[in-house]
């Protein structure tokens, strides 16, 4: 586990760079975390998925992976892709603030 | 009297049917089990035969046979459960109360979720050997294959039996040297996953056994149609991978059933379960066992094994009145099928990735490592299964909490480079 500088903010991350405290997350670490893997700027839809991940991850402990986003987000999974491009599941929930899903075990 | 409701007669619902038959007296406790159909198929079976190692006669029985006496065996299959009524709906209308209710469904394939893939081409040149009829195909076919492309893919996570589509390409790799056609083969492994497997140890040992084998692997690959016609995977990032014979993992979700019962099942259809106790979030009535269950663990197995002891207790407990055991811990154990003749061992739960040593002690079956004594122990499994798994018996020395002693910690595993 490391320190991270993160829109101005020292946060934990760890050896992937994802939040180990997804109470630390905001707004404005969503927007450079994005910034660092290419998104820019976070669009009004990439904001849907995002905030549907911390809803999801706040009532059940993990984040979604992609089939149940493209199930349950009312995003089908190919604007899923072209949103968070290579793994919508994992790269939307580094951005969110939130663990690497663990739907893949 | 109690009345328990087993829905499903393979693994989970056996083994717990059977032991908790022999907890009670037939008039403290009425146990019945319903499932659709009368055959019981062993699983882990499915992987040899595409390679003429099983045959179809090898690996099923019929389920009522593997249940005790005492215990009421309804061949039917179940419309829904209504959960607020405590009632189990049968697919012919009747109606069977519950106090309480053991849920080991399983899991459905759903090959209909990716686009393309039940279609031209479906069990010409693209198979499935996680069903009977797919692996009998698939055998007929690779009889067949004389060089070319041989893609395996895994659509999406969760799947039962994770490291099965890895021991195929070991299995692959093996059957085409012994036909003498490997150098002609071009075997390429497909996963959505980041790595070969998901733990990170296992992933490299993994990873590196396919390097070593010359099995191209691929990551983060999410399937999103399948071209039978043309030969091609499709990533939903419009990745194409071509071949000419393609084995795919289809996506797996719970059984319809329990999508149909109101609450009861996640986005998936998998219940929502306690991952120490087994009881559902749902009512606590209501128990899940095996793939039915959504916990974060493999769908193995050995997983519905060791949890079936723990859920035994807690039905008791349960109906008791009394606290649950919140002791289940993620356990899950697998032999590895690796060809020549060998198998690895890994055994790991919810805290603990695996790790070398030996298992179930420091006197035992080597762990993370390829032996032919492992092999064996794969081999005897299948006895072991239908005789002492199933009946719910214990195996001597294997226990449903995942053992330390005789593992090495990863520090100790860098010290002694054993790896």
């Amino acid at each position: 586990m490391t320190v991270d500088t993160i829109a101005g903010i020292p946060v934990d991350v760890n050896e992937e760079g994802f939040l180990t405290d997804a109470s630390e997350w905001n707004e404005d670490i969503a927007v450079d975390l994005a910034r660092r893997e290419g998104i820019d700027p976070l669009t009004d839809r990439h904001w849907e998925v995002l905030r549907f991940m911390r809803a999801e991850y706040e009532a059940k402990g993990t984040g979604p992976t992609v089939r149940i986003l493209g199930k349950t987000s009312g995003v089908p999974v190919k604007e899923l892709y072209q949103l968070f491009p290579k793994g919508p599941a994992k790269l939307a929930a580094k951005i969110a603030g939130i663990p690497k899903p663990r739907g893949c075990i | 009297m109690h009345r328990i409701v087993i829905l499903g007669g393979g693994t989970g619902g056996t083994l717990t049917a059977n032991r908790l038959r022999k907890a009670y007296r037939q008039d403290e406790a009425s146990v019945t089990v319903v499932d659709q159909d009368d055959t019981h198929l062993y699983q882990p079976g499915l992987l040899f035969v595409p390679f003429g190692l099983a045959r179809p006669d090898d690996i099923t029985r019929p389920r009522g046979r593997q249940l005790h006496d005492g215990i009421e065996y309804r061949a039917t299959g179940v419309d829904r459960v209504e959960t607020e009524r405590r009632e189990v709906v049968l697919e012919d209308g009747s109606t069977l109360g519950y106090d309480a209710l053991v849920v080991a469904t399983g899991s459905v394939l759903a090959p209909e979720e990716t686009d393309g893939l039940t279609g031209p081409g479906w069990m010409e040149r693209v198979f499935t050997f996680y069903t009977l009829d797919g692996a009998v195909g698939l055998e007929q076919a690779l009889q067949r294959f004389d060089g070319g492309r041989l893609v395996v893919n895994v659509v999406d996570m969760p799947i039962k039996c994770p490291v099965a589509p890895l021991e195929f390409c070991f299995l692959a790799d093996w059957y085409l040297r012994e036909r003498g056609i490997r150098d002609a083969v071009d075997l390429t492994y497909v996963t959505p996953l980041d790595a070969a497997f998901t733990m990170p140890i296992a992933a490299q040992r993994l990873g590196g056994m396919l390097a070593d084998r010359h099995i191209t692997l691929v990551t983060e690959f999410n399937t999103g149609a399948v071209d039978g016609a043309g030969g091609r995977l499709i990533s939903y990032d419009d990745r194409e991978i071509g071949f000419d014979l393609a084995v795919v993992v289809p996506a797996h979700n719970g059984a319809p059933c329990i999508a149909r019962s109101p609450g009861l099942g996640d986005e998936l259809g998998f219940v929502p379960t306690d991952q120490h106790t087994l009881q559902s979030s749902v009512a606590p009535e209501i128990f899940a066992v095996g793939d039915a269950a959504s916990l974060p663990i493999s769908k193995a197995g050995s997983v519905t094994h060791f949890e079936g002891e723990v859920l035994v207790e807690n039905v008791q407990r349960f109906l008791a009145g009394e606290p649950l055991d919140a002791s289940y811990d993620g356990h899950a154990n697998c032999f590895i099928e690796t060809g020549f003749h060998k198998a690895m061992l890994i055994d790991f739960n919810y805290d603990v990735e695996p790790l070398p040593g030996h298992f179930p002690g420091p006197v035992g079956l080597p762990l993370m490592q390829e032996t032919h004594l492992n092999h064996l122990g794969k081999l005897m499994f299948q006895w072991l299964y239908w005789h002492t798994l199933l009946p719910g018996r214990d195996i001597p020395g294997v226990h449903s909490s995942m053992p330390m002693s005789g593992k090495r910690q990863p520090s100790e595993t860098r010290e002694g480079a054993a790896l």
